[in-house]
């Protein structure tokens, strides 16, 4: 969901689709696991852990062929390590030197399975290398650290056309979803873990370098609260699909003009 | 004119939709320095070089993914996977992504993927490259099933699956890339919707596809030469089905056999059966029968594997149990 909102989609098109609703930005048939968004470039959303890789494999390719200068960001965490999908998508990307930028956000858990019960090699970026992609590892929990390495990750994709993987070192406070008991760690992994939380060192150190006054961080606060209470009563004025379009966008719909016009063309070229 | 395999058919709508549309490349496992594991794309690399004819790792899901990011990127791919048994390793990608996107991005992106592979037994290749798995295929909503059983198919059908906006599967009975067959080699795409009558008749239709097309003109033709006057459709399009040709034979014959080189439970055949018992339950004078595959993993000694697969004289002695 982060992702979504750091790419600029509006937060009360994520809340609606949230809610399953029609004004959502997958118009409900989505959910919280699969937003989209064309107009950001905005790709999903793979449930099926490691299944967005090779897509994001593709688009650089597509992005390559057509000489287009961009860099595919790609989001997976560490369980996404142990796919096939991961090994088969950094090699093809770094054998057709695709700017695909790798980004492994490590939380140490794949749902209840910690990193070292599932990876015989526990240091992520050290696997990029088996592929000759370069790589680096960052604190996760350093605002700053993540924002100059990711900075610097993509630039290097961008110069050299050829991808990258960058390994964010985090943590989850809170349990996988709302069907987990979060039976698989300890309570005091949690508390230690929430000492290093990154927005508040993060607002430490604004304070601290005085760039933070009391009344910028109020206002802060208040445009966030303002933005979420704004997005849940988008999110429940929404209206939802009618059930007539149950089937609609299951296939593009197709002019038939369109393919007999390319038949003609097709016989006269 | 031009007499051409069914091999050159396909080769030359390749070669076509390459020349004519700058988006559109051909990529998997040896098809391009090798010239494909069943030399469909032999010279093309030659002729549009490796950033078009690209030979990927064997690596099934990921360029399976790759194309349908490639699609979504506004690329034309077409996908080769070397064998249909190989295309399960990419059935997440095909499932869960390319027939999906479209829906669960609530219509916002298209997948538009050509995904070609060989299917099949009757070579002796045993039991992970010989199987008919296209009903699977045929299951899932969102994409297109396509089996060109002549040559005229095998290129008009190709060069029409790269007009479709969605991703379309082809599926080419390896037995049948010898095939020869007189084409106009400048044809266009051929109409993907309809089944077609390969073989007029009055007293029972034979209902197949792709590779069991000709063991089934065959078993028609010795059942004429007994009076028994067989109509023959090749259903050429597994999904979206053509249901109406299907009935309106079969209220003019009320009979019908299937027949489908895959297994007989949970089968496509089972499907074709259920939709004429739905849909003209009262044109039937007898059961709708079944011609298909033997329930087992496909043996490699030629005279199993034969009696594994469906054969004329089955259709025939089944055809001849309904009168």
């Amino acid at each position: 969901h982060g992702h979504a909102l750091a790419r600029g989609i509006p937060m009360g098109s994520l809340m609606a689709e949230m809610y399953g609703k029609a004004t959502g930005c997958s118009r409900g048939h989505g959910g919280s696991m699969h937003f989209f968004d064309k107009p950001r470039r905005f790709f999903g959303g793979y449930a099926i852990v490691g299944g967005g890789l090779p897509i994001a494999v593709g688009l650089a390719l597509a992005d390559k062929l057509q000489s287009r200068p961009a860099v595919t960001a790609c989001f997976f965490g560490d369980g996404a390590v142990a796919e096939g999908e991961f090994h088969e998508s950094l090699n093809l990307a770094a054998l057709w030197k695709l700017p695909v930028l790798f980004l492994c956000e490590n939380n140490l858990y794949a749902m209840g399975t910690a990193l070292a019960r599932h990876q015989s090699q526990t240091d992520i970026s050290f696997k990029a290398q088996a592929y000759g992609i370069a790589s680096d590892a960052v604190d996760g929990m350093d605002v700053l650290a993540v924002e100059a390495a990711a900075r610097r990750a993509a630039e290097l994709v961008r110069e050299s056309g050829s991808p990258y993987l960058l390994e964010v070192r985090t943590y989850r406070y809170r349990a996988h979803s709302m069907s987990d008991p979060d039976l698989y760690r300890s309570k005091d992994e949690i508390e230690e873990w929430k000492k290093r939380d990154p927005i508040a060192t993060f607002e430490t150190r604004l304070r601290e370098s005085g760039l933070l006054p009391d009344a910028g961080q109020t206002e802060i606060e208040a445009i966030v609260s303002d933005e979420i209470e704004h997005a849940v009563a988008f999110a429940e004025a929404g209206s939802w699909e009618p059930v007539e379009d149950l089937m609609k966008d299951v296939h593009t719909p197709i002019e038939p003009v369109r393919s007999t016009a390319f038949r003609r063309k097709f016989v006269a070229q | 004119m031009k007499q051409m395999t069914y091999r050159e058919a396909v080769r030359s709508a390749l070669r076509d939709a390459l020349r004519r549309d700058s988006r559109v490349f051909l990529m998997g496992e040896d098809v391009g320095r090798y010239g494909g594991a069943f030399a469909v794309s032999l010279g093309l690399l030659e002729e549009f070089g490796p950033e078009r004819i690209r030979d990927t790792p064997l690596s099934e899901s990921t360029f399976v993914g790759a194309g349908i990011g490639a699609a979504l990127g506004g690329m034309r791919p077409i996908v080769e996977i070397m064998t249909v048994n190989f295309s399960l390793l990419a059935l997440d990608q095909i499932l869960n992504n390319a027939a999906t996107l479209r829906h669960m991005s609530g219509g916002q992106y298209s997948v538009p993927l050509v995904v070609r592979m060989a299917s099949g037994g009757g070579r002796q290749l045993a039991a992970q490259h010989s199987h008919s798995l296209e009903g699977w295929y045929a299951h899932i909503p969102g994409i297109s099933v396509l089996a060109p059983a002549t040559v005229e198919d095998a290129r008009g059908m190709l060069l029409a699956a790269l007009l479709e906006p969605d991703p379309v599967f082809i599926f080419e009975h390896a037995t049948l890339y010898p095939l020869e067959g007189e084409i106009d080699e400048t044809a266009g795409p051929v109409d993907i919707s309809n089944a077609v009558v390969r073989t007029q008749g009055e007293d029972v239709t034979l209902i197949t596809y792709g590779g069991s097309l000709g063991k089934t003109v065959q078993a028609a033709e010795q059942l004429a030469k007994e009076g028994i006057d067989a109509e023959v459709i090749d259903l050429r399009t597994l999904r979206p089905l053509d249901t109406a040709t299907i009935l309106s034979s079969v209220a003019k014959t009320h009979r019908a056999v299937v027949i489908d080189e895959a297994w007989r439970t949970g089968s496509f055949a089972a499907e074709i059966s259920a939709q004429i018992m739905e849909g003209s339950f009262d044109d039937l004078d007898a059961p709708v029968a079944r011609v298909c595959s033997a329930e087992v993993p496909m043996p490699y000694a030629k005279h199993l594997e034969e009696a594994a697969l469906p054969r004329t004289e089955t259709i025939v002695s089944t055809v001849q149990g309904m009168f």
